[in-house]
């Protein structure tokens, strides 16, 4: 089976069933995310106060682990849970009918065509509905999981665009350290780590796409030197 | 009624009437800030209301509990503390040592209880790191993770052998002992504090911690020791010439496992080892002198009453 003809009637059916994807991602966090993130992992959460409560709002994070995306998404009770919603690579996370059913279902992911075949307006449409929607979406300006060692943040436009989009939209920059020390990319194996969360204040929006992002890189240092747990050397 | 539930009752109740005068002077002075005191006070209600509920569980809870701790206490150092990418699978091992050491100590298996950890996991350890092929950085690696096996796991350990060791006054039981270590531990880390805050001239140590004066350890010492001497033989099976060296002994190494983990917290740059315990810190600036105090606290105790029979 080719792909594209397998993701178009799974993302159709995942718009019939919503009341489903809801419970289902419900009992996913309440069962396994957040005792995972309470046990196994343990966040040192810095300026809680900055985490928007209400949509339409970007949680603009930086990308080490498939555990980060987890993470964000637990930091909201089980009753807002359905707000928050990552947006995914599809070429990852919809590759084949188990990943696509569980992101769809669990995860409620927003999915985004990487490979850049697509035009921009389409791209972002989930993300446009969703936040038209007062959704709060889960955003990576990297596009993908960095290396751990590594702090040149490479931070794409799709951003910048989705803030002059939606200029109602409260974009947070948010640093997590430590979730790549616990299950760095490619690695199957969770080792137990505390990890830091530190949420920014909400930035101030740009015409200019480079100004954007390099305000956005300077936020994310400020973010990082306020961190507890040390980094991989 | 048992002694230990007295103990319990007074812990409850001194609690109770701190709750009271911090809300009292957050009621009476708005314009001051109180949140922090608050924030303590309530992390208190938790520590003390869980502490006391796994005691009240049993034994085998007990071990469990501070098993649990012990993890929290390890994890919370490996965080902090600067490793390599590779040592995420050494520190994997290290923390599977932690159900094995508190088995042993729930079996009452005194030779590989004192052993385990600093003869079998400190030989496996290396081996495991060279397995991983990386050399550059071998010797802080195995260092760092060995070290704070010792201070996180093989320390506090010492309690769940304690705990299950049934050398117990009679009115009391193991509950007493417990109550006893942790109480006078951290009376002796309050006591400091508040002699040092009162009195405090000639430092100690500035360079590692510049609020710790000799006037507020003597007063701390004093203290602790006189608390020991009175509270000894009502909790435990020691007498009170016992107990006030017990005390003197609690109070000498809780300033050094306090100045201990001060130095590795400036080593690294940072104030707190984490935000578990709101108005507190982390657990290892919350249990700093317990990890001192617990096994010089065990193998005074243990050598003195070896004759006892139950």
């Amino acid at each position: 089976m080719s792909q594209p003809a397998m993701k178009k009637p799974l993302l159709k059916k995942s718009a019939h069933s919503i009341a489903e994807q809801k419970w289902l991602k419900i009992l996913f966090f309440l069962l396994i995310v957040k005792p995972v993130v309470l046990i196994a992992l343990g966040l040192n959460i810095i300026n809680r106060k900055g985490l928007p409560k209400t949509g339409p709002a970007i949680l603009a994070a930086n990308h080490t682990s498939h555990l980060d995306t987890l993470v964000l998404m637990s930091l909201y009770p089980l009753s807002q849970l359905h707000r928050v919603r990552p947006v995914a690579a599809a070429d990852y996370f919809m590759k084949n009918k188990w990943i696509a059913w569980f992101s769809i279902h669990c995860l409620d992911i927003i999915p985004i065509e990487r490979a850049g075949k697509v035009p921009r307006e389409e791209l972002f449409q989930g993300c446009y509905t969703a936040l038209a929607n007062q959704q709060i979406i889960v955003f990576f300006p990297e596009g993908t999981r960095s290396l751990t060692e590594e702090r040149v943040f490479r931070l794409k436009r799709g951003i910048h665009h989705l803030s002059q989009q939606y200029p109602d939209t409260q974009v947070v920059p948010i640093i997590l350290q430590g979730l790549g020390k616990a299950l760095p990319k490619g690695e199957a194996l969770l080792v137990p780590f505390n990890c830091d969360v530190v949420i920014g204040e909400a930035m101030a929006s740009n015409d200019d796409a480079e100004q954007y992002l390099a305000a956005l890189t300077t936020h994310y240092e400020t973010l990082l030197s306020q961190c507890i747990t040390a980094k991989i050397e | 009624m048992q002694h230990s539930t007295y103990m319990a009752l007074f812990l409850l109740v001194a609690l109770a009437i701190a709750t009271g005068i911090a809300l009292f002077k957050q009621y009476k002075y708005p314009e001051r800030d109180y949140e922090e005191l608050l924030l303590r006070t309530r992390s208190w209600w938790w520590i003390i209301g869980l502490v006391l509920a796994a005691l009240y569980m049993g034994q085998l809870a007990t071990t469990i509990f501070f098993a649990f701790i012990s993890f929290l206490a390890l994890k919370e150092f490996y965080s902090i503390a600067p490793l390599r990418a590779v040592d995420r699978r050494l520190v994997f091992w290290a923390y599977l040592a932690i159900p094995v050491q508190y088995y042993f100590a729930y079996i009452q298996w005194y030779g590989m209880f004192i052993i385990f950890i600093p003869v079998y996991m400190f030989l496996f350890l290396p081996m495991r790191a060279t397995l991983i092929g990386e050399t550059k950085g071998y010797i802080k690696a195995n260092a760092t993770i060995q070290w704070s096996l010792m201070l996180a796991v093989f320390t506090l350990s010492h309690i769940a052998y304690l705990v299950n060791l049934e050398r117990f006054h009679e009115q009391s039981g193991f509950i007493g002992l417990v109550l006893f270590l942790l109480f006078i531990t951290q009376s002796n880390d309050v006591s400091q504090y508040v002699f040092g805050k009162q009195f405090g001239k000639h430092k100690i140590i500035p360079k590692v911690s510049p609020n710790k004066t000799w006037e507020g350890f003597i007063g701390g010492v004093v203290t602790t020791t006189l608390l020991a001497t009175v509270l000894a033989p009502w909790l435990t099976i020691l007498s009170w010439q016992q107990g006030l060296v017990a005390g003197f002994l609690i109070a000498c190494v809780g300033f050094i496992g306090d100045v201990v983990l001060s130095s590795i917290k400036r080593d690294i740059g940072i104030k707190d080892t984490g935000s578990l315990i709101p108005g507190h810190g982390g657990l290892l600036d919350r249990m700093d002198s317990l990890m001192y105090s617990t096994p010089i606290f065990f193998h005074y105790f243990y050598y003195i009453t070896k004759d006892f029979i139950a």
